[in-house]
């Protein structure tokens, strides 16, 4: 039988060299660009290697890692920031049991840092045996909720709910409680209860909620108001457990992780509110958010910043006082929930009219149809625009320098400003806070990229 | 004519549904121009005709996916008005199947079917997913229960929305052109569902032009034209006696 001769591989066309050779020294010119900036790259990173190891000045940053991590929080207050952050890493590692993907990856990261840090041979200023105690806490509570959450199996729902109720109790520890009288609880629980129960039956209103949907929001709401009345106006304030820390003395990080965080978790039920909002058929309703969102959008953010810290109070009654950051945050909600609007509003136009008309045949009613239809198909469909929005979000905080809060940035200035032994060391500082800055923001689009994929199983 | 009023006076079946002189307009296009149409429990009825007829804004109208503007439709005793409450009542027991299918791309074949009894007729969870791994099992994929819409053949999507549309134990069925996206291998396997659903029992309002289908399976046969019902009967009398001189070119057209 006539065998068909045997054919030889052609010569490295894969592995390594075959790579090298396709793509970096193709041509002369090629290998000649190759070189080139081969070349220049080497030295550049040498140069920097060593500016980075030898020349640059570090003192401004390792001596004053508090300021940056939380500004001027009382040094004797702060287990309450440790115990928020560790309590934090743990609900990590349980979401990292129940979930997996990106969470397992973060949760990982963030274990094997923080035990680096705990471990490490480094001692900056203040670093003491305390602290990284705390940081050890940080890393086993990782694995520890990890563990307790793989042995009980655990329902993913109650895991959101444990974020959701964790993040409030953080915002309370934090923030502290304060002694107050009996007459101002009580105002404070009917003010916040009237003004819950008018945004609801608005809210309600605008998205068609069945009412039975609405009494229940509203019965949770009281409830959640009465709690948070008896402990931070009337039970705690009189133990001294967390005393009142102002919200003048948050900075650093820690602020911006406040301002970020808070921002985001209220700018994006507004959004959606909103987005809904405009498409409505009642006129009432689309013209008020048609008017928000293109007012709110045609103004600088930091036009907004200056509005509601200095020239709202000026048209409140004398002597009301309203809390910096609470403006600042007010600010920046409204900002961003313009802008998540019409993220969202992408989204709803994107979803094909006949997956309403497919519900809608089921019995399914309008809010239904939403909710559990349209709404997951149209958010989803946008979830980069919406993670790039929360990246701008949470890179915008820094403009509340201008109001005179200190957050990661506002810190960094403050130092140099403030120290002339390290006004040379600016440099040093600006690097610092970019990437700080870097790797928080490439964390979000990484998470966002891999949510991306996860979800993408079902799409067309 | 005469056997026709002796045939419900000996069984009286009950009228599933009545429509009396039915107008729809879109814009200044008369779509519907007055149909008058009784349709009877367990009746198959084939609904054929050149696109633009009326015929898919007709069926429509019978679940208020479409709103007539004159006229009156009464689906399974209740008259369908602008009242919600009303409309939503006529669609729980209205079932429908779509040309293009319209499965939530973003639930699995098992959330598709189980959303809607849970949602709406707020069966339990076990219950709702006893009845779709039955109604999977009776349109013959309960393999592909975890799958989502994406990861299906087309003839499988059609039968999904079929079982989907069963789950909600409807006493009408509605069918929009349900093969007419399918290719041709896959034609037989929805129709058989089909089939074995008429048989059931099931009340029937199919647009399709499968007209093997409809001479084996249909009751009656109505040929939609500019709005109208030009001729109607059983499928014997169209096929192979048509009066209409349209009916007799548009089925030399298609068969």
């Amino acid at each position: 039988m006539a065998t068909t001769p045997e054919v030889l591989p052609p010569s490295t066309s894969v592995g390594i060299v075959g790579w090298l050779r396709a793509n970096l020294f193709s041509t002369a010119l090629n290998a000649a660009f190759t070189v080139v900036t081969g070349v220049l790259s080497v030295l550049m990173l040498v140069a920097i290697f060593r500016w980075v190891v030898f020349s640059a000045d570090w003192s401004p940053v390792t001596e004053s890692l508090k300021l940056f991590l939380v500004g001027q929080y009382p040094t004797e207050e702060l287990w309450r920031v440790g115990a928020v952050v560790v309590g934090a890493a743990a609900l990590m590692g349980v979401s990292w049991a129940v979930w997996g993907g990106v969470l397992r990856t973060f949760a990982r990261i963030m274990a094997a840092g923080s035990l680096i840090v705990a471990l490490s041979p480094l001692e900056p200023a203040g670093f003491d045996l305390a602290v990284r105690a705390w940081y050890l806490g940080g890393a086993a509570s990782i694995v520890l909720g990890f563990a307790l959450a793989r042995a009980a199996a655990l329902d993913p729902k109650w895991v959101m709910r444990a974020w959701v109720l964790g993040f409030f109790l953080g915002m309370a520890l934090i923030w502290g409680f304060e002694e107050t009288s009996l007459g101002e609880s009580l105002r404070g629980f009917f003010g916040a209860g009237a003004a819950l129960t008018v945004v609801l039956g608005v809210a309600g209103w605008v998205g068609r909620f069945p009412a039975g949907v609405v009494l229940r929001w509203l019965a949770w709401g009281w409830g959640a108001l009465f709690l948070v009345t008896i402990v931070m106006f009337w039970g705690l304030g009189q133990t001294d457990i967390a005393p009142r820390v102002g919200t003048s003395r948050w900075g650093g990080l820690l602020l911006t992780f406040v301002l970020a965080l808070v921002g985001i978790a209220a700018s994006f039920p507004i959004g959606v509110l909103l987005a809904l909002g405009r498409r409505s058929r009642l006129p009432v309703l689309k013209g008020f958010s048609i008017t928000f969102i293109e007012l709110v959008r045609g103004v600088p953010l930091v036009t907004l910043l200056f509005m509601t810290v200095i020239i709202v109070p000026l048209f409140l009654p004398r002597g009301t006082s309203f809390d910096l950051v609470l403006r600042a945050l007010f600010a920046i909600t409204l900002f961003s929930s313009a802008y998540m609007a019409e993220n969202i509003r992408g989204g709803l136009a994107a979803v094909p009219l006949g997956q309403i008309e497919g519900a809608k045949a089921l019995g399914l009613g309008g809010f239904q149809t939403m909710l559990f239809i349209v709404l997951p198909q149209a958010l989803r469909a946008v979830i980069p625009a919406i993670v790039g929005q929360f990246i701008s979000l949470f890179k915008d905080t820094t403009l509340v320098v201008i109001v005179g809060l200190l957050d990661v940035l506002g810190i960094g200035k403050a130092l140099f400003l403030g120290n002339v032994r390290w006004f040379g060391a600016q440099a040093e500082v600006y690097l610092f806070i970019a990437a700080v800055f870097w790797v928080f923001t490439f964390a979000m689009a990484y998470a966002s990229r891999k949510l991306e994929d996860t979800l993408g199983v079902g799409t067309r | 004519m005469t056997s026709e009023s002796l045939e419900t006076q000996a069984e009286t079946p009950p009228e599933s549904i009545v429509c009396r002189d039915v107008h729809k307009w879109f814009g200044d296009f008369h779509v519907l121009r007055g149909l008058n149409v009784t349709i009877h429990q367990a009746e198959v009825v084939v609904v054929f005709g050149p696109s633009g007829s009326g015929k898919s804004t007709f069926i429509r109208t019978l679940n208020h996916l479409e709103e007539h503007q004159r006229g009156e439709i009464i689906v399974n005793g209740v008259a369908l008005t602008h009242d919600i409450r009303n409309i939503d009542a006529v669609r729980r027991d209205v079932g429908m199947v779509f040309q293009s299918f319209n499965l939530f791309p973003h639930l699995t074949v098992m959330q598709n079917i189980t959303l809607a009894p849970r949602r709406v007729r707020k069966w339990s969870r076990d219950q709702a997913e006893a009845t779709a791994t039955e109604l999977l099992e009776r349109v013959g994929i309960l393999e592909q229960a975890d799958k989502y819409p994406a990861q299906l053949s087309g003839g499988q999507q059609q039968r999904v929305a079929i079982a989907r549309a069963l789950a909600m134990q409807p006493k009408i069925m509605l069918f929009d052109e349900p093969t007419s996206a399918l290719d041709p291998e896959m034609i037989k396997e929805v129709l058989d569902v089909m089939r074995e659903l008429a048989t059931s029992g099931m009340t029937m309002i199919v647009i399709t032009h499968e007209m093997g289908f409809a001479r084996e399976v249909a009751d009656r046969m109505m040929m939609f034209d500019e709005g109208t019902i030009l001729e109607a009967g059983t499928p014997a009398q169209i096929f192979d006696d048509p009066q209409n001189e349209r009916t007799k070119l548009f089925l030399s057209q298609i068969l």
